[in-house]
């Protein structure tokens, strides 16, 4: 199985709070990750590092096959590398149609030039009904995406991240919110996402975590505590005693 | 300096011979004083100033007792002649006539009716010759004021014959602090005056880096030049300043020509304008000089015209360009030091460098002080806002406003309220007040419901300045109201000739510290500081605790404005009070708190040290231009937020937002 | 899906055409080609505001799509001013001078020349020199270049200083203000080049055109300016509705979503605010003509402000609402500060409007602010049932509180 991202000995402190310290992760080409922690145990900022939006103080993330460092390089770089990721609260473009959003994720040309001349071809409008069907929204393209429901705001979300077509996905709190329903239709996008790439999908919740049956990665303070499966970690001490407290 | 000591030594030979011729007819067993008197008689009566002087010299140098009365006489109009035998005396009207007094003696000789004498009136001129005369005697008087006078007025008319009697007066004065004047003016006597030139020296050295503006005003004279020029080489035996060569910066052409034709040492260049009113002249038949007049539209052209119109004779005057250059050549063009000791304009010149060194250093000293006071009216613009903005994250761009309305605040109480100090005791809770009253009216009616829309309650606010604005300015007019400071803030802290400080601006500097003392008091001590953190970092999470957050947001926002208040008071105390003057601060204040860091007080008190400091500093390089200095000032901030996008102080991950 | 640019605009379509009539009934009635009712000057109030209207949508489009308060824009406008405005004096002030020195006996040499414009245009600053700046002066198409070079320049290099270093949001507002309060007073000193707080001036009489009536001109400049405004609407129009719209929009409403999705957000923030400089320049270049002088004063910080006053009176986001925002204030502003407003006597005081103007546009302003964010272009959308997402009262501006729920939960 080889490596798509590894992240090696990577810390980072604001104000002399070791937020990660000497963390070290690694995620294959197609993969389905959750990772777990309790408040504080730095997911969130494990996602800015990733993404470019905090530096690392000290540390190696290297991507892909060449190993390319990822530190250092603007977030627009990073995504267009093929790192897609999702917010906590869904951030979709309220004020715009869904098939605005989606065209506007869609992997095409990012440059200044390449958008300002940017005529939608029929495939590209094609594809975008085809994400918009894979994510539930075919009868809401041309609504605007501010009077959507807040589950199907997460799924435009998610639809977004795939129309990227990044090669690694990081998912803050998909189910965050949801109906039960909505709750297992967004484990089926997922997993059916993490057949083709990578997904790291940061959870708070138990049940979903279960839900999607994948490795996972217990943080606490900014480390790695535990890794393997839901099972083999809930039965391990250590990680039982930081979630309920000693 | 000199011509004036040498046109006094040619004077008083020539009057000498005066004196001579008179001293023959002087009649005989006189009393030394009196003597003095008749040799001089006719020019005492003449009482001419242009000839009187030798006369009182004779009589001051004489170095009699007696000399000192007969002046004091003299200058009082109280000095007789007697018509019968021409001597005289001190004459004192009593009963109708008048009682003489020999000057020798001190006795008196008997009395005489006016008609039979003659009352000796100087001049206004005459009389301040006598008082100058007088000064050597008041040197030692026992009176000590009228020592401390004569030494004043020494130091005022700085002249050669008072160095002998200022130092013969020095061994005897006993007050410490007039010993000390006299040994400064001795100094300096010496270095202008002394005929040794080893002495003038040794005292200039001894002067060291002295900053008194008296020693400079000394040893200026003494380096000053004279331009001059000379056929061939520098004549030897002047003591030359420098030798200029002419098309240089300190000489250029024509200011060496202009020299040369000073000296007569060649005739005047024609101007441009002088060779075109020439060609204009003698255009014939559409040509001047042969050359068509269309083709005169550059200088080569008219030059070529007019050497023409020389060489045929026409014109004069004309002074080709390298016979220019050799004509200069041939000269030398030096500055000459008047001063002919070349030891001592070597020694005033090291003297002036070190002083100017000095002098230097105390300007930086000055201008740190001037620094620290603008930092400390940033400082006091900017704390209002470092509450606001920096504190609660609010823009309210009507701070500059609010500064505006404490310094009316503080004129109409000004108005009101009798005598400068009482009124402004009052006008500062009273600016308090109301700027707080408009800062809670402000938060209740539009920032409350503008909280996490930023750009719109800077919008907002920037409508509320434009109303305060064109109010204050319906109500008190556009002329500047004046906010005038208690008579003991007057004046200025003087240490030495180039570092003082105005006690105004010490006053601001204390009201910022003591700003200082009472943000951090509030901000850590008290319950309301407490809520207002609590609020800022999680305004849910407060409300959960049982802080109100409106009410901490609506005291903060108060308290903000509040301070502004009072900082307009004291702004309003040095600048004029106008509509538009929070318009001058709101910038600043604003680039004060982002440079220092959002939500750090430390932070805005670096900031406006920082850009107190680098405003002054920039006025240093162009004193002249302010306006210059503020906009480099504002394009130096917009580099330095290059670097440190949060600040001075930063606060860094996740307490500082995104 | 693919439809054509006007149907896609509307309101493009609507506008030139209200444009080109507006500009027809007032050539057909001005004093120079029609029946006169309506006064030279007034003629030029109208030209004056439709580049008003051209700079009001430039500063939408940075504002109302991109996010970027920029208070800078009416200074890029005034530099567009100054640039056209040294070609208009300059030439202007030759051709006087070579006119009165074709009088003298002697042909001038075009030093004497030079010195005497010199002398003309810069004895009232006591100088005599031409200084560097002016040295592209004698040429128009070189002066029309830099009208779009010096702003565009400017705007590029603060720009890329400020979005570089993540500059945004108010401290963007605040830091484009202090760069247009550092260019107004650089512009006031007397050594500026640009003759100190006295301006260009005379610079409605356009050079070699002596003969022309100045009732003529303004109807030139009036069709000029439409001509600009029309060719800046179908531009911004065409910029809004594609899909470089959308990413503006997007980095309006959530820049950082913008970069997850892998767009350069600094890079589309400096094009934008570069062009809309660029844009406002060629707006001032068209409007100081008619106003006759530039000084320093046009560009002070506040002059900025306004500029979003009228757009967010007009309705930002839109682009006709920034026109309508503009024509509206800025016409009712000169009619009530002009003296034309009668006076209100209460009896116990006499509301005079020139004093009181100011005071009611700031309360509408706020008042705009807080209950109507979308302005006059608002009515439009009970007109036409425009709908749009209810926003929760979020800014139409980068977003704070959704990254800051973010970061305040873990």
């Amino acid at each position: 199985m080889s490596t798509l991202l590894e992240v090696s000995g990577v810390s980072v402190s604001f104000d002399g709070f070791r937020a990660i310290s000497n963390l070290s992760f690694r995620i294959a080409k197609t993969e389905l990750r959750a990772v777990i922690g309790p408040n504080g145990a730095g997911k969130t900022t494990f996602m800015d590092i990733v993404t470019g939006k905090t530096r690392a103080d000290e540390g190696r993330i290297s991507w892909g096959d060449e190993g390319t460092s990822l530190r250092g390089l603007s977030e627009a770089r990073i995504a267009r590398m093929g790192i897609g990721r999702k917010f906590q609260k869904p951030t979709v473009f309220e004020d715009q149609t869904v098939q605005e959003n989606l065209l506007m994720a869609l992997k095409n040309k990012r440059g200044v030039f390449g958008v300002l001349f940017y005529r939608p071809s029929d495939r590209d409008l094609d594809r975008v009904a085809e994400w918009a069907g894979e994510i539930g929204l075919a009868d809401h393209l041309l609504r605007k995406s501010g009077e959507l429901s807040h589950g199907q705001k997460q799924w435009l979300e998610i639809g977004m991240l795939l129309a990227q077509d990044p090669r690694l996905l990081l998912i803050d709190e998909p189910a965050a919110g949801m109906t039960p329903q909505e709750r297992e239709k967004t484990t089926d996008i997922l997993v059916k996402a993490a057949r083709t790439r990578a997904v790291v999908v940061v959870e708070h919740d138990m049940d979903f975590v279960r839900r999607l049956n994948c490795k996972v990665t217990v943080l606490h303070e900014g480390s790695v505590l535990a890794e393997g499966s839901l099972d083999h970690v809930t039965a391990n001490q250590a990680v039982v005693d930081v979630y309920l407290g000693r | 300096m000199k011509i004036r000591v040498l046109a006094a030594l040619v004077l008083g030979l020539a009057c000498g011979s005066v004196a001579a011729q008179t001293a023959r007819t002087a009649p005989d067993g006189l009393e030394p004083v009196q003597t003095i008197l008749q040799e001089n008689r006719l020019l005492i009566e003449q009482g001419s100033r242009t000839t009187i002087g030798p006369v009182i010299d004779a009589l001051a140098n004489s170095g009699l007792p007696q000399a000192q009365a007969v002046l004091q006489a003299w200058q009082a109009k109280d000095m007789w002649q007697r018509k019968s035998d021409g001597l005289f005396f001190a004459g004192q009207k009593a009963d109708g006539s008048y009682t003489l007094t020999d000057f020798d003696s001190g006795e008196t000789v008997g009395r005489a009716d006016k008609n039979a004498l003659d009352q000796i009136k100087p001049n206004s001129g005459i009389r301040a010759l006598i008082g100058a005369a007088l000064v050597q005697f008041q040197l030692s008087d026992p009176d000590p004021a009228l020592r401390a006078d004569a030494v004043a007025t020494m130091a005022r008319r700085a002249d050669a014959s008072m160095l002998a009697p200022l130092r013969a007066s020095i061994p005897g004065e006993t007050d410490p602090a007039l010993l000390a004047q006299k040994k400064r003016l001795e100094a300096l006597l010496t270095m202008a005056f002394d005929p040794d030139d080893a002495a003038r020296v040794a005292a200039i050295d001894a002067a060291g880096s002295d900053l008194g503006l008296d020693l400079r005003a000394t040893l200026n004279p003494l380096v000053a030049t004279r331009r001059a020029v000379s056929a061939g080489a520098v004549p030897e035996g002047l003591n030359i300043a420098r030798q200029l060569t002419p098309g240089t910066d300190a000489l250029p052409r024509a200011e060496a020509w202009a020299m040369l034709v000073q000296a007569g040492l060649a005739a005047p260049l024609k101007t441009p304008h002088d060779r075109n009113a020439a060609l204009e002249q003698h255009i014939e038949k559409g040509k001047v000089g042969g050359v068509p007049l269309v083709q005169l539209n550059s200088e080569a052209k008219r030059d070529q015209a007019y050497a023409n119109l020389a060489a045929a004779g026409l014109v004069t005057g004309y002074v080709p360009a390298e016979e220019q250059a050799r004509t200069l050549e041939s000269h030398s063009f030096y500055d000459e030091y008047l001063e002919p000791s070349a030891p001592v304009t070597e020694a005033a010149q090291a003297a002036l460098t070190r002083i100017a060194l000095k002098v230097g250093a105390n300007q930086a000293l000055d201008l740190g002080l001037d620094a620290l006071s603008l930092a400390s009216i940033y400082f006091l613009a900017a704390i209002g806002l470092a509450i606001t903005f920096g504190v609660m994250g609010v823009i309210n761009m009507a701070h500059g406003e609010f500064i505006m309305m404490g310094a009316y605040t503080g004129y109409v109480v000004q108005q009101v309220v009798p005598g400068h100090t009482l009124s402004i005791i009052v006008a500062i809770p009273a600016a308090f007040a109301v700027t707080f009253m408009a800062g809670v009216a402000l938060e209740r009616l539009i920032i409350r419901h503008l909280y996490q829309r930023p750009l719109e309650s800077l919008l907002a606010t920037f409508g509320v300045s434009i109303v305060l604005q064109q109010l204050a300015k319906n109500i008190f007019g556009t002329q500047a109201r004046p906010l005038t400071a208690p008579a003991w803030l007057d004046g200025a802290w003087v240490v030495n000739d180039v570092v003082s400080i105005s006690f105004i601006r010490i006053a601001i500097f204390v009201l910022a510290l003591l700003f200082l003392a009472l943000f951090l008091f509030i901000m850590k001590r008290t319950r309301l500081g407490l809520e207002t953190r609590a609020v800022t970092q999680n305004p849910r999470m407060a409300a959960s605790m049982g802080i109100n957050p409106a009410r901490v947001n609506m005291l903060t926002f108060g308290l903000g404005s509040g301070i502004a208040g009072i900082a307009g008071v004291a702004i309003g105390l040095f600048a004029k009070v106008t509509s538009e003057m929070g318009g001058g601060y709101i910038v600043q204040s604003f680039m004060t708190v982002v440079v220092g860091g959002v939500g750090n007080i430390w932070g805005t008190l670096a900031g406006a040290v920082m850009i107190g400091f680098t405003q002054k500093g920039i006025e240093w390089f162009n004193p002249s231009n302010t306006l210059a200095a503020q906009t480099y000032m504002i394009v130096f901030i917009i580099i330095f937020i290059q670097f440190k996008p949060r600040g001075i102080i930063a606060l860094k991950g996740r307490a500082a937002g995104d | 899906m693919q439809r054509s640019f006007f149907a896609r605009n509307p309101s493009a379509l609507v506008f030139i055409s209200i444009l080109a009539i507006t500009v027809l009934l007032v050539t057909i009635f001005s004093d120079a080609f029609g029946v006169g009712p309506i006064s030279t000057s007034f003629v030029k109030t109208l030209g004056k505001t439709l580049c008003l209207c051209l700079v009001a949508l430039a500063m939408d489009l940075v504002w109302g799509y991109c996010g970027i308060l920029s208070l800078g824009h009416f200074a890029f406008f005034g530099l567009g001013g100054y640039m056209i405005g040294m070609w208009l004096m300059y030439r202007r002030t030759h051709d006087i001078v070579v006119a009165s020195m074709a009088e003298s006996a002697l042909p001038p040499t075009p030093q004497d020349i030079t010195d005497a414009i010199a002398n003309q245009i810069f004895g009232v600053v006591g100088s005599a020199d031409f200084p560097l700046i002016w040295y592209f002066a004698d040429s128009l198409f070189l002066q029309l270049a830099l009208v779009v070079l010096v702003p565009g320049l400017l705007a590029l290099v603060f720009g890329w200083l400020a979005f570089r270093s993540r500059v945004a949001g108010v401290y963007l507002s605040i830091l484009t203000q202090a760069m247009t309060l550092a260019l107004s007073l650089y512009l006031f000193q007397n050594d500026s080049g640009l003759r100190g707080n006295n301006g260009l001036s005379g610079l409605q009489n356009l050079p070699g055109l002596d003969q022309v009536p100045q009732s003529v001109v303004s109807v030139w400049f009036l069709w000029g300016s439409a001509l600009a405004l029309a060719l800046g609407y179908l531009l911004a129009a065409w910029l809004v509705s594609g899909k470089f719209g959308s990413v503006m929009r997007g980095i309006r409403d959530n820049e950082a979503r913008v970069r997850f999705l892998g767009y350069s957000v600094e890079t589309f923030k400096l094009v934008v605010f570069t062009l809309t400089a660029c844009i406002a320049g060629i707006a001032g270049a068209l409007y100081y003509p008619q106003a006759g002088i530039v000084n320093p004063a046009e560009i002070a910080p506040i002059a900025s402000v306004y500029l979003a006053v009228w757009v967010a009176i007009g309705g930002r986001g839109r682009l006709y609402g920034a026109v309508i925002g503009a024509a509206f204030v800025s016409l009712v502003s000169s009619w009530f500060t002009g003296g034309q407003a009668p006076d209100v006597p209460l009896g116990f005081y006499t509301i005079k409007w020139v004093d009181w103007w100011l005071i009611v546009l700031g309360l509408s302003f706020v008042l705009v602010t807080l209950f109507a964010p979308k302005g006059i272009g608002g009515l439009v959308d009970l007109w036409v049932h425009r709908k749009s997402p209810d926003r929760h009262g979020a800014d139409l501006g980068p977003s704070a509180g959704a990254l800051r729920e973010q970061e305040a939960s873990e």
